[in-house]
């Protein structure tokens, strides 16, 4: 029987009924914590240190803070702190705040060729579907489940339903993976995609580079997916075969891995349980106006009516969202007013992000009312542009270049909204109060937010010479 | 975990839509290194809205796709804190679901209609074993994982359960 690249994935990993075994497990500062100490109270130990992976991202400042001792803030950092202790009581290789190669842990897994097509991987984070970009398995956890995969290297689990997204056509001039996975939301719907595993594909994915798809991957969370994946093709062997990474094989291991990789595509005729049709020729750049992913539309819109919502808890939702979001129906998106622009997250924060925002900002100043920020994904990523003298290109027009963490994408560090404060942002969720209460939220394409930075206002990239 | 069988009593109720886990636990209390004491934040930025209730009681009834978004495990932690014993509502957000599980906090699938006939009814019984909702002199039947319901029926540890697999795991 035709199989799908769910099905192969999970019968090459299924230890025994509804037992699967994780190859890779990434762990970080805010949801490990807890599992280390209740592993510690069981006397248990680290199955496989050399499968796990930790990083400090969540909560750390992005002033260049050198180490950990010197967080500012007390509770950070005794999170970052405990990390570290854990780490080496358990043996677990952990890049903390002042090593190079820490940063956004669905940052750091691929650069160090860790994250490869074909594998089973978690982490104690919901952006852990980032990773399926490669044609892996990979979902976000909890803590009690960071525990048992610490403790079993496996993880309990019902095999989630197959949806494939077939976009047709190609993306237009300026509309980049975020535009694309932003209106697949707008279209289905932020529960859309719930107990099943996404794979996209069509030619619009086909062209996407890497980082594209760890964009389109990393959002299908916000769709209420499990894990989202692309087959792994030859833009995907590419990744490493172009660099060395220090977790990938090289030479003739990595030409028989892709040997291998290859035969991870679903088989023709393979049957997914749904399967949803996007228009790719027909998005625009998008932004949202609401409180979730889902609440999203093209930037020549405008804001919509709650009346024209016919499901009833969807038109009480609108409501509440234009409430809290201090926007009356029929509002133009252009020309609607930012304070605040943050370029950065496990979403939009790679070197190609970066290069696509610097392009725009090149010989241009940020706007008078607004004050703009770039957090590069890890410290490699930030390295790279400073080589290439991008981190120039921001300062120079007026950005702030801040180091690598996740920063104000849940503002769990210093960097967050001020009430009211209106934000372009290329992170992942527009929630009520997620960079911080009473923050008005705007999710973006890195082009996108570096013109509103610009502009003052939300302008359509498309019309940016 | 403490093996569930019937769970009875009082229903608070929040009838809105995708409630995601910033919501439930807002990130400023994600810094702290222990399981315990999150009830006392619960929806802290919505308990501050005029008019806001939400009375401790066994059953809280929600709208669709409760507990979307960020995988915390703070949300479950502080709903059960707070005295929360089970979630009814038309659906879930994936990880969420699994997260209660795992602490034993019972999330119950039922129909958008019978979760605001709950509600309204103010009073109910869960009972897991018969997969049945209580209430009103009604009784609704709901759907969960048998694997699943095995284990809170008998509060099992699963890192025990899946370390049983030991043979299998070494060989792989």
């Amino acid at each position: 029987m035709a199989k799908t690249m769910l099905d192969k994935i999970w019968e090459a990993h299924e230890v025994a009924q509804g037992l699967l075994y994780i190859d890779l497990h990434v762990v970080h500062e805010v949801t490990s914590p807890q599992a280390f100490e209740s592993l510690r109270l069981a006397g248990r130990r680290v199955r496989r240190p050399d499968r796990t992976l930790a990083t400090a991202d969540h909560n750390v400042p992005t002033d260049g803070t050198p180490r950990a001792a010197q967080i500012k803030d007390e509770l950070s950092r005794v999170q970052v702190q405990t990390l570290e202790r854990n780490c080496a009581e358990f043996g677990v290789p952990v890049y903390s705040v002042g090593s190079d190669r820490q940063g956004i842990c669905h940052v750091i897994g691929p650069e160090l060729g860790v994250t490869q097509p074909g594998m089973t991987i978690v982490c104690g984070d919901s952006h852990t579907s980032t990773h399926g970009a490669f044609g892996a398995l990979a979902s976000g956890i909890g803590t009690s489940e960071v525990e048992h995969v610490l403790a079993t290297q496996c993880l309990a689990q019902t095999k989630p339903h197959s949806m494939r997204i077939r976009y047709d056509g190609a993306a237009g001039f300026g509309v980049s993976a975020k535009d694309l996975i932003l209106a697949t939301i707008g279209q289905m719907g932020v529960a859309g995609a719930v107990g099943h595993a996404v794979e996209y594909s069509g030619p619009a994915i086909e062209a996407l580079s890497m980082e594209g798809r760890m964009t389109l991957c990393n959002m299908t969370i916000e769709g209420g997916g499990r894990a989202g994946m692309v087959t792994p093709d030859d833009t995907t062997f590419e990744w490493f075969e172009s660099v060395q990474r220090p977790g990938a094989p090289s030479g003739t291991e990595l030409e028989e891995a892709i040997a291998r990789w290859r035969g991870l595509a679903s088989d023709d005729g393979a049957v997914f349980d749904r399967e949803l049709v996007v228009d790719a020729g027909t998005v625009s750049p998008q932004v949202t106006w609401g409180t979730n992913p889902g609440m999203v539309v093209g930037v020549n819109g405008s804001v919509p009516a709650p009346e024209s919502f016919e499901n009833p808890v969807d038109r009480e939702a609108a409501e509440r969202a234009l409430h809290y979001m201090g926007l009356e129906p029929g509002t133009p998106i252009q020309g609607l007013k930012v304070d605040r622009v943050f370029i950065g997250s496990c979403t939009n924060s790679r070197i190609g992000d970066l290069r696509a925002a610097a392009a725009v900002v090149k010989g241009r100043r940020v706007a008078g009312n607004v004050s703009a920020m770039v957090v590069p994904g890890s410290h490699q990523v930030s390295a790279q542009a400073e080589s290439e003298g991008l981190d120039e290109v921001f300062r120079a027009a007026g950005f702030d270049w801040r180091t690598a963490g996740c920063s104000m994408c849940l503002g769990m560090n210093p960097d967050i909204l001020a009430p009211g404060e209106r934000c372009a942002s290329t992170s992942n969720r527009n929630f009520e109060g997620r960079q911080g209460r009473g923050g008005r939220t705007h999710l973006v394409s890195p082009e996108m937010a570096a013109a509103a930075a610009i502009a003052g206002e939300f302008v359509d990239i498309r019309d940016w010479s | 975990m403490e093996p569930i069988r019937k769970i009875a009593g009082g229903v608070s109720d929040l009838d809105r839509a995708d409630v995601d886990t910033d919501q439930i636990i807002p990130k400023q209390f994600l810094k702290r290194i222990e399981r315990s004491g999150f009830g006392e934040f619960l929806f802290f930025d919505w308990a501050k809205e005029p008019g806001w209730s939400l009375p401790a009681n066994p059953i809280l009834t929600a709208g669709r796709n409760f507990g979307c978004g960020s995988s915390r495990e703070h949300a479950p932690w502080a709903l059960e804190d707070y005295g929360f014993r089970a979630i009814v509502a038309p659906s879930f957000g994936d990880i969420f679901y699994m997260n209660s599980t795992k602490i034993g906090l019972l999330p119950v699938v039922l129909a958008e209609a019978d979760v605001r006939a709950l509600a309204a009814a103010g009073v109910g019984e869960i009972d897991l074993e018969a997969q049945e909702v209580r209430f009103d002199g009604r009784t609704v039947a709901f759907e969960i994982d048998p694997e699943l319901r095995h284990r809170l029926l008998g509060g099992l540890d699963d890192i025990a359960l899946a370390l049983q697999q030991e043979a299998a795991i070494a060989a792989y």
